[in-house]
């Protein structure tokens, strides 16, 4: 047994792993803290996989997996797990999309089956009719988060922008309205056989179990289902650690607030300059103590609020993006000013050491915060095995944030934040603003 | 060979809420603790009872701006250097206040929780709420209120409490105050506010984690030595609807591609005795995803991404309202059904089939509640704030399993009010109000150009 009178030993969450013949990698971290278990499923396909004129295929495809399967019912899947006290959800993402539950632990045996019912046998309960209603409701999805939600075009904005054309990331994942029409029944069944199959998956498994018992339950389960037979490659996606010049793109939106998205290509998720991207992404931008919101909110008081980010992205590029929304009282050109001088001065003068250990002390906490929730732990060990088939990884986070020194974070900055590597994605309200300021400040940095 | 048979559940293993204590420390402040020690990690959660219904009428938004400023600056440190040394201890204080409390969180690993409670209890005993700061945070309000304008959910929410309620009730207006409200409150309103309402004997402090309740009874009896005895006097609310027939608001957003529809009429107050009937048959009727509303509009009609129907649980009776986003051209088609869906749980009892359904997860999702610290915490709150018993948690699912359908179709004829629905669109009048007007839900009125 891995733990003792419910507590995690010295903060490590167990780590056992298997692989199923017919490729299935499974990860299986077992506790005795509470009576509930997660259920967690990556495959490794997400929008960069989709082709052409089949923009938001991967996230139309991840709401047919909830309408049914061979030996389940339209919403059956849902209701199943409702009844037996579980949460559910999937979703979708550049380069994977996931599926989960968590359940009481006596459901085990129920949410492995139906995750393998619909990995195995999908296709004999898709419909017409199921895929139009559900291209509906995708519809109003994409409605009413992107269409109709003040900034809501942002992630497909900054995809434009940042990639070049034909890069698998530069596409929507929402995807859009003529696209969304024209999927079909066929593409369900193309898309299934080469990209829902066992060896394009990761199983995780974390909670409340016997090992013994969930390995055979998944080997029952999973184990006839076939091999996939591989997926196409993706086009080539190395691009220069740096854009090579400033962009930028204006969109004159219905939002009441300019609000400046300022991007840098930085180093893949993973790697060791990562963790001083995101170290650095801290610095810039979590909590109040950040360089942005102190200075911007705080002292100067042009930001109403301020943040940054890293995308997390594993294939080649990741990006790390500023966020800033102006006060009512300051123009387009002021906020944009602002921000460039702010970035300025970080890429001129470094960050000091008090700075980098504030960020990997918030960062820590969050990160045991998060070990908290079973469905949490499952998916992280998923994500590591599917990018780097080392869902032991898990316990090497809190090690290697903590290693990351001013030293690097600044070798970062210097090497990522300067102004041949910025994208400026500028929101202006379309009503009341002065277009001709905006477009003289367009001429100034463009 | 593939399995198809559905498997059976094994036998379910028993689960408690975490055990905790309730006492009074000599000070007066109340201390609720739960020792959960699954990874090194507590969260300390500061109760106030002065929630956004303390507000004095033109003062709205003063309990959430005191809360908000609260952490701006002490005696002994200004809001920047008391940020600064949450955060390099890992962890950064939130704090606001809702209808019925003020509540300050702070989360942490364990070997920072005495340091981190110690620099929170003088804070908080000691702030100064700088003039600098009062305004700064003033205006990221109003800027907040500016954005409504252009986000359809929370414009829809406003509007729709602000046409519920009389004009005289708190709950008219949002927790956080208007823009006439919060421009003209001052330091000295936010002082007044906290001389007054913040007080041992209003005063909960709950922690939950990775430390024993004796460890925690000293660290805030310590932390909290020069909190200011007393209680402050409660408040009486009105809470009643603004008009006693239906009616129905259009707030006009040209071109909108959706409408942002809200249902609804005055709820039930927290501590009503049908809680546990009314949480059931609210859970068939848009609780869940599988519930009738979300089914009706979003798998079988897809005129929406999601449909759901809740009772907003306060002191005083809170709304019960229907929300949803539906495409703009099918704005009537989607309130028809929604009508439909409230008076057809009303005029029959429910099947078997959905009672167990929403009876079965409510009871057996309890245990997933409360795998964090902060929820454990949050839980704990909920007994203080709306005064239930000590064994609330543990006769919780008890009492969700002893409703039946019969007791769902008494709590919805009693509880759901078909006469008094008010009807809240945010979408493009053009488009919607001739065919909204032909449903005749009661008067229609049309807000904004």
């Amino acid at each position: 047994m891995a733990l003792h009178g419910g507590q995690f030993t010295r903060m490590r969450i167990p780590v056992e792993t298997f692989h199923l013949d017919n490729g299935l990698f499974v990860t299986l971290s077992e506790d005795h803290i509470a009576p509930i278990v997660a259920v967690n499923l990556w495959y490794h396909v997400g929008s960069a996989n989709e082709k052409t004129g089949r923009t938001g295929f991967a996230h139309l495809f991840e709401h047919m997996l909830f309408q049914g399967s061979a030996h389940v019912g339209v919403n059956e899947h849902f209701e199943l797990i409702q009844r037996a006290g579980g949460t559910l959800n999937g979703s979708t993402w550049l380069e994977r999309t996931n599926y989960f539950e968590t359940v009481p632990s006596n459901e085990l045996a129920l949410a492995l089956w139906l995750e393998a019912d619909r990995m195995g046998e999908l296709l004999p309960a898709m419909t017409q009719e199921k895929l139009d209603n559900q291209r509906d409701v995708v519809k109003n999805e994409r409605r009413w988060a992107v269409d109709n939600q003040p900034y809501g075009t942002m992630l497909e904005k900054m995809q434009e922008l940042v990639f070049p054309p034909s890069h698998p990331f530069q596409h929507s994942l929402i995807g859009s309205m003529e696209d969304l029409s024209a999927a079909s029944l066929d593409d369900i069944g193309q898309f299934l056989t080469t990209y829902y199959t066992p060896d394009n998956a990761v199983l995780s498994i974390a909670g409340d179990f016997d090992s013994d018992e969930a390995r055979k339950l998944v080997t029952e389960y999973f184990g006839p289902i076939p091999k996939g037979k591989g997926k196409p490659p993706l086009p080539p996606m190395n691009l220069p650690p740096v854009f090579g010049r400033s962009l930028r793109e204006v969109v004159y939106d219905n939002v009441s607030l300019p609000r400046l998205f300022m991007a840098f290509r930085s180093p893949i998720f993973g790697s060791d300059e990562y963790y001083a991207a995101s170290v650095a992404s801290a610095v810039l931008g979590t909590r109040k103590g950040s360089r942005l919101h102190r200075s911007l909110v705080r002292e100067r008081q042009i930001a109403a609020d301020a943040g940054a980010f890293t995308f997390d992205l594993a294939k080649m590029t990741d990006l790390l993006v500023a966020d800033v929304t102006a006060r009512p009282e300051i123009s387009v050109a002021q906020l944009e000013d602002e921000v460039d001088r702010e970035i300025e001065l970080v890429y001129r003068e470094g960050v000091a050491e008090s700075e980098v250990k504030r960020a990997i002390a918030l960062i820590e906490t969050d990160l045991v915060v998060s070990l908290q929730s079973a469905g949490e732990r499952a998916d992280r060990l998923s994500m590591f095995a599917t990018y780097f088939n080392r869902p032991e990884l898990i316990n090497e986070q809190a090690d290697r944030y903590r290693s990351v020194t001013a030293g690097r974070v600044n070798d970062f900055i210097s090497e990522r934040l300067g102004e041949d590597n910025r994208a400026s994605l500028l929101y202006v309200p379309k009503e009341g603003v002065e277009t001709e300021s905006v477009l003289a400040a367009a001429a100034g940095t463009g | 060979m593939v399995v198809t048979l559905r498997p059976q559940p094994g036998q379910a293993r028993s689960y408690q809420f975490p055990d905790f204590r309730d006492e009074k420390l000599p000070s007066g402040i109340r201390l609720v603790t739960a020792p959960v020690v699954k990874l090194p990690l507590a969260t300390v959660l500061v109760i106030i009872d002065a929630g956004s219904t303390s507000d004095a009428a033109g003062k709205e938004g003063v309990a959430a701006l005191a809360a908000g400023t609260l952490l701006e600056g002490s005696t002994r440190f200004d809001g920047a250097e008391l940020a600064e040394k949450f955060e390099q201890l890992g962890t950064s204080v939130e704090s606001g206040a809702d209808w019925d409390s003020t509540f300050i969180k702070i989360t942490t690993v364990s070997d920072k929780l005495e340091e981190a409670t110690k620099l929170l209890g003088e804070a908080i005993s000691n702030p100064t709420f700088p003039e600098r700061e009062v305004e700064r945070l003033k205006g990221e309000r109003l800027a907040e209120i500016l954005q409504l304008e252009t986000e359809p959910r929370g414009l829809a929410d406003e509007k729709f409490a602000e046409f519920l309620y009389a004009p005289d009730s708190r709950y008219s207006k949002p927790d956080e105050g208007t823009s006439e409200s919060v421009s003209a409150l001052s330091r000295k309103d936010l002082n007044e506010f906290y001389r007054a309402r913040y007080r041992a004997g209003s005063t909960t402090v709950i922690v939950a984690g990775d430390i024993s309740t004796d460890s925690s009874r000293e660290l805030i009896r310590r932390a909290f030595q020069n909190w200011p005895s007393g209680a402050a006097r409660t408040q009486s609310l009105v809470a009643i609807a603004r008009t006693s027939g239906r009616s129905v608001h259009v707030v006009n957003k040209p071109e909108a591609p959706q409408s942002e529809l809200r249902v609804g009429h005055v709820g039930l107050p927290r501590n009503h005795p049908e809680f546990f009937q009314t949480l059931l048959m609210n859970a068939v009727l848009g609780g869940l995803f599988g519930s009738r509303i979300n089914l009706n509009l979003r798998e079988a009609h897809g005129y929406t991404y999601g449909a759901s129907s809740f009772y907003d649980w306060r002191r005083g009776p809170g709304p019960f309202v229907v929300s949803t986003a539906v495409q703009s051209e099918v704005t009537a088609a989607a309130l028809r059904e929604i009508f439909l869906e409230i008076d057809r749980i009303r005029s029959e009892r429910i099947s078997e089939e959905e009672l167990s359904l929403a009876r079965d997860y409510l009871d057996r999702v309890f245990p997933i509640r409360y795998e964090t610290t902060a929820a454990i915490a949050s839980a704990l709150a909920t007994l203080v704030i709306y005064d239930l018993p000590a064994d609330y948690y543990g006769s919780y699912r008890r009492n969700i399993r002893a409703v039946t359908a019969d007791a769902v179709l008494r709590a919805a004829k009693a509880h759901l009010h078909p006469d008094e629905l008010q009807t809240v669109m945010v979408g493009d009048a053009q488009v919607i109000a001739d065919s909204v007007a032909d449903l005749s839900l009661g008067e229609l009125h049309i807000h904004g150009s």
